[in-house]
């Protein structure tokens, strides 16, 4: 019996007998790669600050490679740093720099191929192609990262974490910058963004296509060449989101495109040439969403079928809605419009006559884009005004039937 | 020249109208700035008031005080001085007092609030405009005796500037929608002052983002210094043709 129990006491701590190899200059082992090869599953790789330029580290086995004060890893602009081909890898504490530049091979910071259960977390990537690349991973998480690239054009830049053909992904607290887009989605499952900042990246903050069932909450997006771009996507929820100042000719806070069953709320779009911009989008449900200082807060091409807004904040934007035809399934009610000059008669804080978001001018500028020539004349205001009277060229159904006196939130 | 100029500024201001156009202007920007939580959207507002406002001031008060300087016209034009002379000292002096007005009521608050690139091209552009209504309302005299005619025209040509032209750019718009109107819309804009002030400043506020590909033609075109020299000797030839031609009719006019 007493036996047994040793046998049973020794297979159950067995993992716990796990051992912590140290690589450094003052170590036994002086490179990573030779760490790394002598250790078995479960092993912990210490690694001891430094300059590393190992060329590219392959992680074949289940061990955790741990920095100890942000060693740097030297990829010379010509290498892959590191590959991680094992499931439960933990990568924690590193300092990337410099990786190799190809399209052909997507060479990265960090990449994943084929794998389960990762961490990536804590690193600083500094000057890399693509940042954190998981291609086919299931269940990881990418945390606290920091990647910054000072790419200047489109083509010869890559994406800081870009996620393909995955499940169950966790994208908490990273900051990324100067890539070609902050965040890359596609073919994702199940996954969350949250509380990450993706600013001055070339092309979009966030890029979804093809992915189901995410949700991001909490992100900041500022200043992306052109915003954030959420494109064939079903069931993706947004929660608290800031979009802020991506003001350009062709930018928008957020492009949704052929997306069905989204959820968006509480979400704050600040100075952006147009906030939102929806294209073929269906059931999608807005509320306490705040609209400020927009160009254009609400960009709703007549392709779009049951979208909903309720109970959002629209101020200070210089168009409420632009629209490009009079067929409107979409509907609007119980919103704040600082442009609102209706009354409130029986004082239950809800409008009495209903509110038309969409002016004549922008209907106008949405046909004849030349006629921005008159932006701000006497004579658009004036239209404007015999328009809100006798509404002619603007949708009929376009409108919001019961909107509010004072802001919804 | 400088007597008369003279003399012309101190009638203005002791007739009072040019006064209460200050003051209306300083409460208007003021309250304009104070109103509004952050202060370029002020600016934004007052835009409005001086395309509207300082043209019309401009156009009509020129029109009335020349006609009713009639007779110390007369009385001028029996002293040994040139004819050419005598019209430049009333335009100068009307064009000084009004810009003046324009200057204290709009231009020190904006330079209080304001007072960057869009402040500095915003009260330019308003001085300018000014003076162009001024030298328009003088065209206008000059062309006609009848004063209620002249008073008539001058509304006319306020109501045209400020509405019908944008009106007429409207409908070229529609009528050519198929065509590229961005390059030719640029020239049309030099045919209006009022169009051609409120390009520039536009284009020096960031709001020309939200223009797109019109606003990015137009930024390349506006945004360098061939296109603010071309559209400033633009203004500058709406003051100059006017004047030019009004002094020449006068010169020779059967009073």
């Amino acid at each position: 019996m007493k036996l047994y129990l040793l046998i049973l006491f020794v297979v159950v701590c067995a993992p716990a007998s796990s051992k912590t190899i140290k690589a450094g200059a003052n170590e036994k082992y002086t490179t990573i790669a030779s760490a790394i090869n002598a250790a078995v599953t479960g092993d912990t790789v210490l690694v001891a600050a430094g300059n590393y330029k190992e060329h590219n580290l392959v992680i074949r086995t289940t061990i955790v490679l741990k920095g100890i004060n942000y060693p740097v890893l030297n990829g010379e602009k010509k290498y892959e740093l590191i590959s991680i081909k094992a499931d439960g890898v933990v990568v924690d504490g590193f300092k990337i720099i410099h990786s190799g530049v190809s399209s052909l091979e997507d060479i990265s910071g960090i990449k994943v191929y084929d794998s389960r259960n990762i961490a990536i977390r804590n690193n600083i990537l500094e000057d890399t192609f693509f940042g954190i690349y998981i291609q086919n991973g299931f269940n990881c998480s990418i945390e606290n990262n920091q990647l910054t690239a000072n790419n200047k054009e489109e083509q010869q830049s890559a994406n800081g974490i870009h996620c393909w053909k995955c499940d169950s992904m966790r994208i908490i607290n990273n900051k990324v910058t100067g890539h070609r887009d902050g965040i890359y989605f596609e073919f994702v499952k199940n996954s969350i963004i949250w509380r990450n900042v993706s600013t001055n990246n070339m092309r979009y903050g966030l890029h979804f296509m093809f992915s189901n069932d995410d949700t991001y909450v909490s992100n900041v997006f500022a200043n992306n060449g052109s915003g954030v771009s959420v494109m064939f996507s079903n069931r993706i929820k947004m929660f608290s989101n800031y979009f802020e100042e991506n003001w350009g000719d062709a930018s928008h806070g957020i492009l949704l495109k052929e997306i069905s069953d989204g959820y968006m709320q509480g979400n704050h779009f600040n100075r952006n040439t147009s906030a939102i911009f929806m294209e073929g989008a269906n059931r999608i449900y807005m509320t306490y969403n705040s609209f400020e200082n927009n160009g254009w807060a609400l960009k709703i091409q007549a392709s779009c079928v049951d979208v909903v807004l309720e109970k959002n904040n629209f101020t200070g934007n210089t168009f409420d809605v632009g629209t490009n035809g009079s067929l409107v399934l979409n509907k609007f009610n119980n919103n704040y419009w600082d442009k609102y000059e209706g009354y409130d008669l029986n004082k239950d804080k809800i409008g009495d006559v209903p509110y038309r978001p969409v002016s004549m001018y922008s209907m106008i500028v949405e046909k004849y884009p030349p006629a921005m020539i008159l932006f701000r004349s006497f004579i658009t205001s004036l239209l404007d005004k015999t328009e809100k009277i006798l509404p002619s060229l603007t949708p009929e159904n376009l409108k919001d039937t019961a909107p509010l006196m004072k802001k919804a939130f | 020249m400088k007597k008369i100029v003279k003399y012309v500024i101190t009638d203005i201001l002791r007739n009072k109208i040019v006064l209460v156009y200050t003051l209306f202007l300083l409460a208007a920007s003021f309250s304009v700035f104070s109103l509004e939580d952050n202060s370029s959207k002020g600016l934004l507002s007052l835009l409005n008031i001086i395309l509207i406002v300082v043209p019309l001031v401009s156009i009509i008060f020129a029109t009335i005080y020349v006609y009713n300087s009639a007779e110390f016209i007369e009385l001028l034009v029996s002293q040994p001085l040139k004819r050419k002379t005598i019209w430049l000292s009333l335009f100068t002096g009307l064009a000084t007092s009004l810009s003046i007005a324009f200057f204290i009521g709009a231009g020190i608050p904006v330079l209080i609030y304001q007072a960057n690139m869009v402040g500095l091209t915003m009260i330019l552009t308003g001085v300018l405009l000014s003076i162009i209504f001024v030298a328009i309302a003088m065209l206008a005299t000059v062309k006609t005796r009848d004063k209620a005619k002249g008073i008539g025209a001058a509304i006319m040509l306020w109501l045209y500037f400020s509405l019908l032209f944008d009106g007429f750019v409207l409908f070229l718009l529609f009528q050519f929608a198929d065509y590229p109107m961005e390059k030719p819309m640029i020239a049309v804009s030099a045919f209006n002052p009022i169009d051609l002030s409120r390009i520039l400043i536009l284009l020096q506020l960031d709001v020309s983002a939200m223009m797109g590909y019109t606003g990015a033609v137009f930024k390349d075109f506006f945004g360098t210094y061939i296109g603010i020299a071309f559209s400033f000797s633009a203004l500058f030839l709406w003051i100059a043709l006017p004047v030019w031609y009004a002094t020449r009719k006068f010169n020779t006019k059967d009073l």
